[in-house]
């Protein structure tokens, strides 16, 4: 059985504005076949003021397809067009109190109609660009598209690749198996083999001055503009974190390992993970390199390279 | 509703463990706790209940030593066994006959075995979910290291001609495994007579525990262990006994026996009164598969312009248990591979719901859930973009016709 929130379940008993509108000028229908999900949004929208003035929701679809057509429904009435554009497929399942990995697309599959719908209301042609795959790694609802694209994208060929650049494989590793036959699939492709050890990698312990000399930035930054823009990066997160009850400290640079110190909620809660990969994937656009964000306190494990 | 005890109607999926069975069970979980490997007492009297729960699984297959028994930890492990063998027994022979429509247990460890290099032949079934024996025959050479075909389908209920297929591999020369995890117990069976090599059943679908599993392996078939090791299983199975449960298994088997004429009449009443009770209250639902070959227990309706996964939640909340060939309710996403091998159209494949029943159904239960089905089927169509005011909308595939990422 889904573990379901008590949202989704009561939403899904109870759904919202069920039925076509009535006078409908605004009418989108989209579907995921991967599920065998369709979802068609009637909406009735001001002409005048754009705002949305009634909602509905017709689906073909599971508990969380129906829940999260009943929730974006709710959202969006009273909201101009452009307001609603702005809600995204994560802001539906947390209108919902978060929904299963698997059940994601449920969610993506609201926004698209909704997107849908105003381009029908606008008289424009609405194009699904978004591409939809067998879920791959379920701690971090990534799919084979999404996997393929980035490996193709970027030349990878390690599963330690796929994990540093789409997190997937990075919590219980049991879609190892998995992302090893895509690489494989894909490495075969542009003529390459895939070599993989029996044993995942390691940060490896590397003595502290080599590791500085190594550390020659990717662009052009001094090693002293590098540390200020890292800590600039840092600086501009803090107060997010902070409105969390939590925060974050950077100790020290190593190459490409950069060590924070994850303080109050943050520190030790299970979310500390999505934290750490959030910074990290900040600090990777801003530096313009790849790097890695470690706990303070998992220093030792590294340098021990354990 | 909340006074009434939850209907329980998935017994394809599970069953209950006979209260006889735990009964049967309990001393060996402490006082009888020895291994029966051992020489003193303690391990000897265990090993005796080994050895009646073994000729107890005997009587009940029908076959003609109890050595052709090994016990193993679950139906998956027996399947294994038998296919990895069956090719390690004959290295020279690349090709595997299945059916499309096996259990994920076959079914991914032959994909699994098609990336070693092997070639996986899937015979197709028809609109009936039935197979076409004329593929079959054609299929079997000397290339072939095994057949493994399910003796009946977990969703359907429908069930093979796996004596007929058994002795045209056996004519053959080829190795024959049937995956008969939903027959045995439901369906009568002598394998003595018959041409079968290697069986697989489970303990909890016939109402012992969970964790024990049996591959039948005819005396004089070559094989190779999946797990070597100790002498348990005369080498062919290594490990220590589950002790408990096979002693479970064994009198759940005995019961099995004795309730066999009760399953194939009375139980099968029930369904049939749950089929016809259902179809004839709901339009736009047919029962899938079979249906004059079919296990007794076993129903599958289709309901048509719905989504399973929707429709199991609400029987729920009416305290019915049941499961679907829904995409939404595996995990994976994937509609059930067994509704899209017959062909059943979109519409009405997501929306399969199987109900199984078993030997504690009750008449008084059945027409609780006839009751219960239509309200929550018309519910979730007054909120489906392809039904009406009055029933399905006219050509629903041009009226409704989503952009699909």
């Amino acid at each position: 059985m889904w573990d379901y929130s008590e949202k989704v379940t009561e939403h899904f008993y109870n759904p919202r504005n069920a039925g076509a509108v009535d006078q409908a000028n605004a009418v989108g229908d989209v579907g995921s076949i991967s599920c065998g999900d369709a979802l068609r949004l009637t909406l009735k929208v001001d002409p005048e003021t754009d705002v949305i003035l009634d909602a509905g929701f017709q689906t073909f679809g599971c508990g969380s397809a129906i829940a999260s057509s009943s929730a974006l429904t709710e959202m969006i009435k009273g909201m101009t067009v452009d307001e609603a554009l702005k809600i995204s497929n994560q802001d539906i399942a947390d209108y919902l109190d978060g929904l299963p990995p698997e059940k994601m697309h449920c969610s993506v599959m609201g926004r698209e109609a909704l997107q849908a719908a105003v381009a029908n209301y606008r008289g424009e042609e609405w194009v699904d660009d978004h591409e939809e795959g067998a879920l791959i790694c379920k701690c971090f609802a990534i799919d084979d598209v999404m996997i393929r694209d980035t490996i193709r994208a970027n030349n990878l060929s390690t599963v330690e690749d796929v994990t540093n650049y789409t997190k997937a494989g990075g919590g219980c590793s049991s879609c190892h198996e998995g992302i090893e036959n895509i690489l494989k699939e894909e490495m075969e492709a542009r003529g390459e083999v895939f070599m993989p050890g029996a044993i995942g990698k390691k940060a490896k312990a590397k003595p502290a001055a080599a590791a500085t000399a190594e550390a020659k930035p990717a662009g052009s930054m001094t090693a002293v503009q590098r540390i200020l823009k890292i800590q600039q990066v840092l600086e501009g997160l803090r107060p997010a974190l902070q409105a969390d009850g939590g925060d974050v400290e950077l100790m020290d640079i190593e190459g490409k390992n950069i060590y924070v110190k994850l303080v109050g909620a943050c520190n030790g809660c299970q979310m500390a993970a999505m934290t750490l990969g959030g910074v990290q994937q900040k600090l990777i656009e801003e530096l313009g390199e790849f790097v890695k964000v470690i706990p303070h306190t998992e220093r030792q494990l590294v340098e021990l390279g354990v | 509703m909340s006074e009434l005890k939850d209907i329980y109607l998935d017994n394809n999926a599970t069953t209950r463990v006979d209260p006889a069975v735990v009964e049967a069970m309990l001393p060996f979980f402490t006082e009888q706790f020895g291994n029966p490997s051992s020489m003193h007492s303690f391990g000897n009297k265990v090993g005796l209940a080994l050895k009646k729960a073994r000729q107890q699984v005997q009587n009940l297959l029908g076959a003609e030593h109890d050595s052709e028994i090994v016990f193993t930890s679950c139906g998956s492990e027996s399947d294994s066994t038998a296919i990895l063998s069956a090719l390690k027994a004959q290295p020279e022979r690349k090709e595997i006959i299945t059916t499309v429509v096996e259990h994920p247990a076959v079914l991914n460890l032959c994909d699994y075995l098609e990336t070693e290099g092997y070639t996986v032949h899937r015979l197709k079934v028809d609109k009936q979910g039935r197979l076409n024996m004329d593929e079959y025959k054609a299929l079997l050479s000397d290339n072939v290291a095994v057949v493994s075909v399910m003796w009946a389908n977990n969703e359907t209920g429908t069930i093979f001609p796996v004596l007929e297929m058994a002795e045209l591999a056996d004519e053959a020369g080829i190795l024959f495994h049937t995956d008969a995890v939903q027959a045995v117990g439901k369906i009568p069976m002598n394998l003595q007579d018959t041409s079968i090599h290697m069986l697989s059943l489970s303990g909890h679908k016939l109402h012992a525990p969970k964790g024990v599993g049996v591959l039948y392996l005819r005396r004089g078939v070559r094989f190779r262990p999946l797990l070597r090791g100790g002498h348990q299983e005369r080498g062919r199975r290594a490990g220590t006994e589950n002790v408990t449960s096979i002693i479970g298994l064994g009198l759940a088997c005995e019961q099995a026996m004795q309730h066999m004429e009760y399953e194939n009449t009375v139980v099968a009443q029930l369904r049939d009164r749950l089929q016809e009770g259902i179809l004839a209250k709901v339009p736009h639902a047919f029962a899938t598969g079979d249906l004059t070959n079919r296990l007794p227990n076993t129903l599958n309706i289709a309901f048509e312009y719905i989504e399973g996964e929707a429709i199991l939640l609400l029987l729920n909340k009416a305290g019915i248990a049941a499961s679907s060939g829904s995409a939404c309710t595996s995990g994976s996403l994937e509609p059930s591979h067994v509704m899209k091998a017959m062909g059943i159209p979109y519409t009405a494949a997501h929306g399969t719901i199987r109900l199984s029943l078993s030997r504690y159904t009750t008449a008084e239960e059945i027409e609780r859930v006839i009751e219960a089905v239509p309200p929550i089927i018309e519910k979730l169509r007054t909120l489906s973009p392809y039904w009406g005011e009055n029933g399905p909308i006219e050509n629903p595939e041009e009226a409704f016709a989503p952009v699909y990422a």
